[in-house]
C-alpha cells in the first residue's frame, strides 16, 4: 500500500513538474538579446512559475533568494521555427513514421496535426538542444492542401502538453512537387481550379452554416470555411516566381489570410509581395537548388527583408539526410549573406512569433511572457558556438545532446 | 594502358604550356596570415608562386621576394591551401550501373560534365581538388577520379595523375551496409555481399598471380580484363579503395575484407566512427568523414554525430572531412569541420581534415595540401578566420591561377545562388533506392 502511494506519489510528480514544478530562475548573460528593446550588458532574466518575472541590468535586477542561477555569455529568447514537419515526420524516415503527407487524396484540409504529431520524436529533442523552443510544424507541402499546421513547444509528454495552438494554418502547395505525389492534378493550372473550386464550395458552406438551417457537418468544408472566415490562415507553399504569383492571385480572389511559404524567386517580384502585405516563411537558406527551388538563393531573407516584407525562418521538409533542418543554422547563412546579424535574429524571435500570432506569448524576454530562453557560449551565428542551456516554460534543459 | 597515359599526360602538357608563360612572372601575396597546414600558422606571411607552384612560404621579411614580382597586397587577409574534398559527386557523372552489383571496370571519368555549374560551386567553396566518384548503391560502381576543379573544356585538362607510370588517377569506390542490398535480389544480405566482394578479389588475385608468372612476356599475359586489371592495380596497392561504410559493424567488416587481401583503403563516411575509433585506429586505415545538420533520414546512418571528428582524432585515426556534393554544399565545406571544432576537434588537426589529410588519402600529399614550396600553388584567399560563418572565400587559385574571384559579378554568383545559375542537377541518392 505504501508502496504504491509512493511511486503514485513519485509518478504525479515527475509528470506534473514540466507544468508546475518550474524552479524560480534567474539568467545572467554577458549580453542579453530580450528583442524588447535594446540588448542588455550584464542583464537578468528572472522566471518565475514558468514566466518571465522581469528582465533589466544587473545592477537594476536584484536576484530574490533560491533562485537558481545560470549563466552564459549570450542569453536570447527561444528560438521559434516557422515551418516544419518535425513530429510528423521522425527521424527513421521509414513508412511507420511519416506522416506529413497523406497521398489518397490531393485535398485534405480536414487532416489535424495534433492527431500525428509524436512528442517524444528524437527530432524535436534534437531541435531543442540547438535552442529551438517553439516549432510551427504539421502537413507538409506536396498537396494541393495536404492538412492543418499547429504551434507547440519542443517539451512535453504528450501533445497536449506541448501544445500552443491546434489549428493554426492550412499546408496549401503550388508548383511541380504535387504532380510527383498525386496522379491528378497534374499541372499547376489543374491544381489551381481544383483548389478554387474547392474554396467556392467551401464559401456557399459557410454561408448556408451560419444560416437558420445548417448543413450536414463536413470536415473538409468547416476547414475550409474558417480558412475563409479568416479563423485560420493558408500557408501557402511557392517557390517559383510564377506560383508565388499565383498564390497572390487565389488570395485576392478569396481574400483569406496568408502567409508565403519558401518563395525561393521572391528576389523577382519584390515590388508584388511588398504590395500585397504578405509575410514570408523564408526557404532554408540552404535549401539544394533543384526542381523548384533551382534558383534559391543564400540572399534571399536579406533581399526580402531590404524590400521591407516581413520574415521567418524554417526548416522545411527534408525527404532525406538531413532529416530536419535547424534554424539556427539557416539563419546564420542569411546573416552572413546579406541579412545581418540583428534582422536574423529578430527573423528567428520576434518576427517569426508575430507572423504565427504568437508573439503576445514568445519571441522575446518580456515580463509576463512564457519563460522560453537560450544560452550559448558565443555568437548564436557562429559556428564554432555551443547552446549551453535550454529553458522552455521555465524549465531548464540540458543542451547536451548524445 | 601506358598508351592510354601518354594520350592523358600529352593533352595535360600541351594544355599548361599556354598557361605557364603567362605565370612565368613570381606572384608575391603579402600580408596575409598564412594556414601553411605543414608548419605553424605564420602570422605576417610572404607567399610567393610561380609557373603553378608555389616557390617560398614564410614571415615577412624572411623570404626573399624575386625581382620583377607582381605584389599583392593581401593584408588582413587568410590564405590556406586550396580544399581537398576526399568524397564528391560534381560533375553530374552517373552512379552506379544497375546490371550487376560490382564494375571495377567502369570509370566516372567518361561520364563527368566538365563544364558542370557544379565544378563552379566547388570553387566558391574553395575547393580544388576532388575526389569524385560514381555512387553508392553497389558494391563496386567503379573507378573515381582525383581532379582539379578548375574552369576546363575536357575532363582530361582537370584530372590529377598520381602514377606517372601506371597512369592511374583515381581510386576504387567500393560500398558495403545497406546501399548495395538489393531486395529480392543479388545482393540480398551483408554477408553475400562480403562473399560477392571476395570472391571477385580472389579471381583478381589469380589473375595477378598469370600477369607476374609472365615476367613481361606478352604472350604469356593473360586476356586483358578490365575488371581484372583495375582490381590488380588495388592488390598492387597502386590504386587506393574508397568504401563507403555507416554502421559500426559495417566499418569493421569494410576492414576485415580490406586486410584480407592486404588493399589499401579511406573509410568513407564512417557515421559510426565515434563507436569504434579505436578498432579504427588499430587497422590503421583513415577515416573520411562527413557532418550532417541533423541526424536521421538514412536508417543505417542515423547514429552520425558531430563529434566523430574529435574521437577519431583523439584515437590517432588519419581523418579527414568530405562534402558528398550534393548531400552537402561544397560552398559550405569549412562550415563542417568548424563544427567538428565546435566539438572538441583541435584546430590543427580540423583544418588538416580539409586539406591535407584529404591529400594522403589519394596519394597526392606531394601536390597538394599544404603551404610548402615545390606543390601546386592552389590556395584560397579568405576574408578572415575560416571558422567564422561571416569569413567569405574571397578567391581560389590553381596551379598558380585564379580561377574564382568574388569581387567578379560573373564568379560571385556562384557563391550565393539566384536565377538561373544553377541547372538544379544535384546527385543527394536521394530517389536513387540508395536509401
Amino acid at each position: 500500500m505504501n508502496t504504491l502511494f509512493s511511486s503514485l506519489l513519485i509518478t504525479l510528480l515527475v509528470f506534473a513538474m514540466p507544468q508546475t514544478g518550474s524552479a524560480q530562475i534567474a539568467v545572467k548573460g554577458e549580453t542579453v538579446y530580450t528583442m524588447d528593446g535594446n540588448p542588455i550588458t550584464n542583464g537578468v532574466v528572472l522566471i518565475r512559475d514558468g514566466k518571465i518575472e522581469n528582465v533589466g541590468p544587473a545592477n537594476r535586477v536584484r536576484i530574490p533568494e533560491g533562485y537558481k542561477v545560470y549563466e552564459a555569455k549570450i542569453v536570447t529568447p527561444g528560438l521559434i521555427d516557422a515551418r516544419s514537419v518535425v513530429g510528423l515526420a521522425g527521424y527513421y524516415n521509414q513508412q511507420h513514421d511519416q506522416d506529413q503527407l497523406e497521398t489518397s487524396n490531393a485535398v485534405q484540409p480536414e487532416l489535424r496535426a495534433l492527431d500525428a504529431y509524436n512528442a517524444r520524436e528524437f527530432l524535436v529533442g534534437y531541435l531543442r538542444s540547438h535552442g529551438v523552443t517553439t516549432i510551427h510544424t504539421g502537413h507538409g507541402p506536396g498537396a494541393v492542401i495536404s492538412g492543418q499546421t499547429m504551434i507547440v513547444k519542443t517539451t512535453g509528454n504528450t501533445v497536449d502538453e506541448a501544445l500552443v495552438d491546434s489549428t493554426t494554418m492550412l499546408a496549401i502547395t503550388l508548383g511541380s512537387s504535387v504532380r510527383n505525389n498525386f496522379s491528378s492534378p497534374g499541372t499547376r493550372s489543374k491544381a489551381v481550379s481544383v483548389l478554387r473550386q474547392e474554396l467556392i464550395k467551401a464559401q456557399d458552406y459557410a454561408k448556408k452554416r451560419s444560416s437558420d438551417n445548417p448543413p450536414a457537418r463536413d470536415l473538409k468544408m468547416e476547414s475550409l470555411a474558417d480558412l475563409l472566415e479568416g479563423k485560420i490562415t493558408a500557408m501557402v507553399s511557392a517557390q517559383r516566381a510564377n506560383d508565388i504569383m499565383t498564390a497572390l492571385r487565389i488570395q485576392r480572389e478569396f481574400g483569406f489570410p496568408m502567409v508565403l511559404d519558401g518563395a525561393a524567386e521572391a528576389y523577382l517580384i519584390l515590388d508584388e509581395i511588398k504590395a500585397s502585405g504578405i509575410s514570408v516563411i523564408v526557404h532554408p537558406t540552404m535549401i539544394r537548388t533543384g526542381g523548384d527551388t533551382k534558383n534559391a538563393t543564400f540572399e534571399t531573407a536579406g533581399l526580402l527583408q531590404q524590400a521591407g516584407i516581413p520574415i521567418a525562418f524554417q526548416s522545411s521538409y527534408e525527404g532525406y539526410v538531413p532529416k530536419t533542418r535547424v534554424v539556427r543554422y539557416e539563419a546564420a547563412i542569411a546573416a552572413a549573406n546579406g541579412l545581418g546579424f540583428d534582422h536574423a535574429l529578430y527573423a528567428l524571435t520576434m518576427g517569426s512569433a508575430a507572423i504565427l500570432g504568437i508573439d503576445s506569448r514568445v519571441g522575446s524576454l518580456t515580463r509576463g511572457k512564457d519563460a522560453d530562453v537560450v544560452m550559448y557560449d558565443g555568437d548564436p551565428f557562429e559556428y564554432l558556438t555551443k547552446v549551453t542551456g535550454v529553458i522552455i516554460n521555465g524549465v531548464y534543459y540540458e543542451a547536451e545532446f548524445e | 594502358m601506358k598508351k592510354r597515359l601518354f594520350l592523358i599526360t600529352g593533352i595535360l602538357i600541351g594544355f599548361c604550356t599556354a598557361d605557364l608563360a603567362a605565370q612565368s612572372q613570381p606572384h608575391v601575396f603579402q600580408g596575409a596570415e598564412l594556414i601553411t597546414i605543414s608548419g605553424d600558422v605564420i602570422a605576417n606571411g610572404v607567399l610567393v608562386v610561380q609557373n603553378g607552384k608555389i616557390t617560398a612560404v614564410g614571415a615577412a621579411g624572411s623570404v626573399s621576394v624575386p625581382r620583377n614580382s607582381v605584389v599583392v597586397d593581401v593584408s588582413g587577409k587568410v590564405i590556406m591551401p586550396g580544399l581537398v574534398d576526399t568524397h564528391s559527386h560534381i560533375g553530374e557523372g552517373d552512379g552506379g550501373d544497375r546490371s550487376s552489383s560490382m564494375h571495377p571496370d567502369v570509370r566516372i571519368l567518361d561520364a563527368i560534365d566538365p563544364m558542370s555549374d557544379t565544378f563552379k560551386k566547388a570553387l566558391a567553396g574553395g575547393v580544388t581538388t576532388a575526389n569524385v566518384m560514381p555512387g553508392s548503391g553497389l558494391l563496386m560502381s567503379g573507378q573515381t577520379v582525383y581532379l582539379k576543379t578548375r574552369p576546363s573544356n575536357t575532363i582530361e585538362e582537370m584530372i590529377i595523375v598520381v602514377d606517372e607510370e601506371t597512369g592511374i588517377f583515381g581510386g576504387l569506390k567500393m560500398a558495403n551496409g545497406t546501399n548495395p542490398l538489393r531486395a529480392g535480389g543479388t545482393p540480398g544480405t551483408r554477408a553475400k555481399s562480403a562473399a560477392l566482394v571476395r570472391a571477385l578479389y580472389l579471381k583478381a588475385q589469380d589473375y595477378k598471380a598469370k600477369m607476374d608468372a609472365a615476367e613481361g612476356d606478352p604472350d604469356k599475359m593473360p586476356a586483358r580484363d578490365l575488371q581484372m586489371e583495375t582490381l590488380v592495380e588495388v592488390l598492387e596497392g597502386k590504386r587506393i579503395v574508397h568504401n563507403h561504410t555507416h554502421r559500426h559493424d559495417d566499418i569493421l567488416t569494410a576492414i576485415r575484407l580490406a586486410q584480407e587481401f592486404g588493399y589499401r583503403m579511406v573509410l568513407q563516411h564512417v557515421s559510426e566512427a565515434w563507436k569504434v575509433a579505436d578498432e579504427i585506429a588499430a587497422s590503421g586505415y583513415p577515416a573520411s568523414i562527413i557532418g550532417l545538420d541533423s541526424p536521421g533520414g538514412k536508417l543505417e546512418a542515423i547514429n552520425i554525430r558531430d563529434r566523430n571528428g574529435v574521437a577519431l582524432e583523439r584515437a590517432g585515426v588519419d581523418v579527414a572531412y568530405h562534402t558528398d556534393d550534393g548531400v552537402t554544399d561544397s560552398r559550405l565545406f569549412l562550415r563542417m569541420a568548424a563544427f567538428g571544432v565546435r566539438e572538441g576537434m583541435s584546430r590543427e588537426k580540423a583544418l588538416e581534415s580539409l586539406t591535407l589529410a584529404g591529400a594522403r588519402m589519394m596519394d597526392l600529399e606531394h601536390r597538394v595540401g599544404s603551404l610548402e614550396a615545390g606543390k601546386d600553388a592552389d590556395f584560397i584567399i579568405l576574408s578572415g578566420d575560416p571558422f567564422s560563418v561571416y569569413t567569405k572565400v574571397l578567391q581560389t587559385w590553381i596551379e598558380g591561377e585564379k580561377v574564382w574571384d568574388r569581387e567578379n559579378p560573373d564568379d560571385r554568383k556562384y557563391a550565393t545562388g539566384g536565377y538561373e545559375i544553377f541547372r538544379g542537377n544535384v546527385h543527394t541518392h536521394y530517389g536513387e533506392e540508395e536509401q
